[in-house]
């Protein structure tokens, strides 16, 4: 065995001398094989990620309307405008509403899944694969059936069949911005699409946490319920809590899929990329200020990650992150 | 793998008596929230083996009278959009998408976790930086990159840019970094190089976590639309997403037949998922609490 290996070694890194097995050879040959296992990524991460957000910035300073390459230098008329444009700001202000309501909800109910499966004696399996199993579906495959066959708005939807057998009128839920019920439908498909696979790290979470602490909390005369979920439960999934909730914010301002197919062409609810996309993508094709809006909404991102994860604490996060 | 076996430890059993109902009321909390989460797959199925009077009839139908099995092929002929193409295209995207990104950025967390170089922090960082960017955000830059290629409404547009992912290859440094060295020294010793040690050794006793990654990357890979939608724009390059997209803008809505192409569409995935579980949920629990 080992002296075939030998044998293919040889041959496949002629570069290196066979012969001259020892250390020294490895320690020489080191730099040369860093650069063989991350040369092709790291080129790829320069050409493909650090190139266009270089050329991003660059191009946001330029007059840019179909055309990449940028003609004259205008400052920061492109942020000026794309700042006074009420479409894009209405969709930051938006989309901070949306995220401060959809990360609570969907880090609550994925929580709530995760300590009800955790609870149960049989079935487990069968249960977590229930909640699990949306996160296989695609958001425009979700937006479809949201919006064709629950919410459609028409009286053979199911949504209306429902209300219907209350004695409620058609509800038009996503032609309508007023009353916003389109709210209601983008909320829940998203906690139907998310939850699932969140529950599973608090799944993971809540087993992580040792018995003894329930133990030692029933000695001191806890009860359990309310209490030992308050002051053991919730204190021990902070680490994942943080994460999950750091995942779910970068998520909802990241939101596109379903806003897209959902409200198509709808003036209201739109979140930030979709905006961006009418900018940049759109008859204007205007490059520089899209480019100067997609800088404006990472700085924006930056910003809350860096300031959630001073609240939260990222402590120990140094190595984790 | 160990999941459910301490657990069903840790849970008390000594004290029944009044356990039943809250056991009851357990299950029933349960039950109804998992009968709300099959709905949607409910109404997939339902739509998709009706015919559109049924579906848009005045009374709700719960079930199809006669089941349409012919429903499943009329996406495939239909002319509007061609469907058969979208869904090739998904299969070779997603397909590369998932190989390119597992051979890439697993040789590249290796390499950032296992080889001695004096600047490997520095890059280390360097690939940290791109995780607090996010990916979408960059979509504007990335065509303008991609456009001035050429590489619009081609393979190598859809697939390449998405290729290196600085978390995918986080996730396989992290994981490296925990694999135990006396493996690999024994290797060493024996004459394998970095790379042969890393083929020989180092990949087929991780088999568990690739297979993990590449669930969470195909998954990802099939699903993903702004790119496609950004890429695809002529309907040849379409994927089978930017496809189901197009069907709900179409003047004429034909209920069973994008039904129909919608559960053709999700058909894989249930696949990877029921038989791919376990290296799902492991993979997650992994990578999800160390990120």
């Amino acid at each position: 065995m080992s002296t075939t290996t030998k044998i293919d070694l040889a041959t496949s890194a002629p570069a290196k001398p066979a012969k001259a097995r020892p250390r020294r050879s490895l320690r020489a040959s080191s730099t040369l094989n860093f650069w063989l296992f991350t040369g092709p990524f790291l080129i790829g991460l320069v050409i493909f990620v650090f190139v266009p957000m270089g050329w991003s910035i660059y191009l946001s300073f330029f007059e840019a309307r179909f055309t990449v390459s940028p003609s004259t230098f205008i400052g920061f008329d492109n942020y000026q405008a794309i700042l006074d444009n009420p479409d894009f700001t209405g969709s930051l202000v938006t989309f901070t509403v949306f995220a401060a309501f959809i990360v609570p909800t969907t880090w609550g109910l994925s929580l709530g899944l995760a300590l009800l499966v955790h609870r149960l004696r049989f079935m487990k399996a069968f249960f977590r694969s229930v909640f699990f199993i949306p996160t296989a579906v695609s958001y425009v495959a979700a937006a479809l059936i949201w919006k064709m066959s629950i919410f459609n708005g028409v009286r053979f939807g199911m949504a209306n069949t429902v209300v219907g057998w209350f004695g409620v009128d058609n509800v038009a839920w996503l032609a309508n911005p007023d009353p916003p019920w389109y709210w209601l439908v983008i909320v829940t498909l998203r906690l139907w699409l998310q939850a699932g696979f969140y529950m599973i790290l608090f799944l993971a979470a809540l087993q992580n946490i040792p018995a003894e602490l329930y133990e030692a909390a029933a000695i001191d005369g806890a009860k359990p319920g309310w209490q030992t979920f308050w002051y053991i439960t919730l204190p021990q999934l902070r680490a994942t809590s943080t994460a999950v909730i750091l995942l779910l914010l970068i998520a909802a301002y990241q939101a596109f899929d379903e806003f897209w197919n959902l409200l198509g062409k709808a003036t209201w609810g739109q979140p930030p990329l979709v905006e961006l996309y009418k900018t940049a993508l759109g008859e204007s094709q205007d490059y520089g200020q899209g480019s100067a809006g997609a800088v404006i909404l990472t700085l924006l991102i930056l910003v809350i990650t860096l300031f959630q994860g001073k609240i939260m604490g990222f402590g120990r996060g140094e190595e984790s992150k | 793998m160990t999941t459910t076996a301490p657990d069903l430890r840790k849970t008390p059993g000594k004290k029944r008596g009044g356990k039943v109902i809250g056991n009851t009321g357990l299950y029933i909390a349960t039950g109804v929230a998992a009968l709300l989460f099959l709905v949607p797959f409910y109404l997939i199925v339902r739509n998709a083996l009706m015919t559109d009077p049924e579906i848009t009839g005045e009374n709700w139908k719960w079930f199809p009278t006669d089941i349409q099995w012919g429903n499943f092929t009329e996406p495939f002929d239909d002319t509007t959009v061609d469907f058969g193409r979208a869904l090739w295209n998904s299969w070779v995207v997603a397909i590369l998408h998932t190989s390119g990104i597992l051979l890439i950025c697993s040789l590249a967390g290796y390499g950032l976790a296992r080889i001695p170089y004096k600047h490997a922090n520095k890059i280390f960082y360097a690939v940290l930086v791109t995780l607090m960017i996010p990916t979408a955000v960059t979509f504007v830059p990335s065509f303008v990159l991609v456009s001035s290629l050429g590489w619009v409404d081609t393979y190598r547009g859809l697939i390449i840019p998405g290729l290196f992912s600085g978390f995918t290859c986080f996730l396989f440094r992290q994981y490296f970094l925990g694999f135990p060295k006396e493996l690999e020294e024994a290797a060493r010793v024996d004459g394998l190089s970095y790379w042969g040690a890393y083929w020989r050794v180092v990949v087929p006793n991780s088999l568990n976590f690739f297979a993990a990654m590449a669930t969470i990357t195909f998954i990802s890979g099939w699903n993903q639309f702004l790119w496609p939608l950004v890429i695809g724009q002529d309907p040849s390059a379409w994927t089978i997403q930017v496809a189901l997209s197009s069907y709900m803008t179409n003047q004429t809505v034909n209920y069973h037949l994008i039904f129909a192409a919608t559960a053709i569409s999700i058909l894989p995935l249930l696949f990877v998922f029921l038989f791919l579980q376990r290296w799902l949920v492991q993979g997650i629990a992994q990578t999800g609490i160390k990120g």
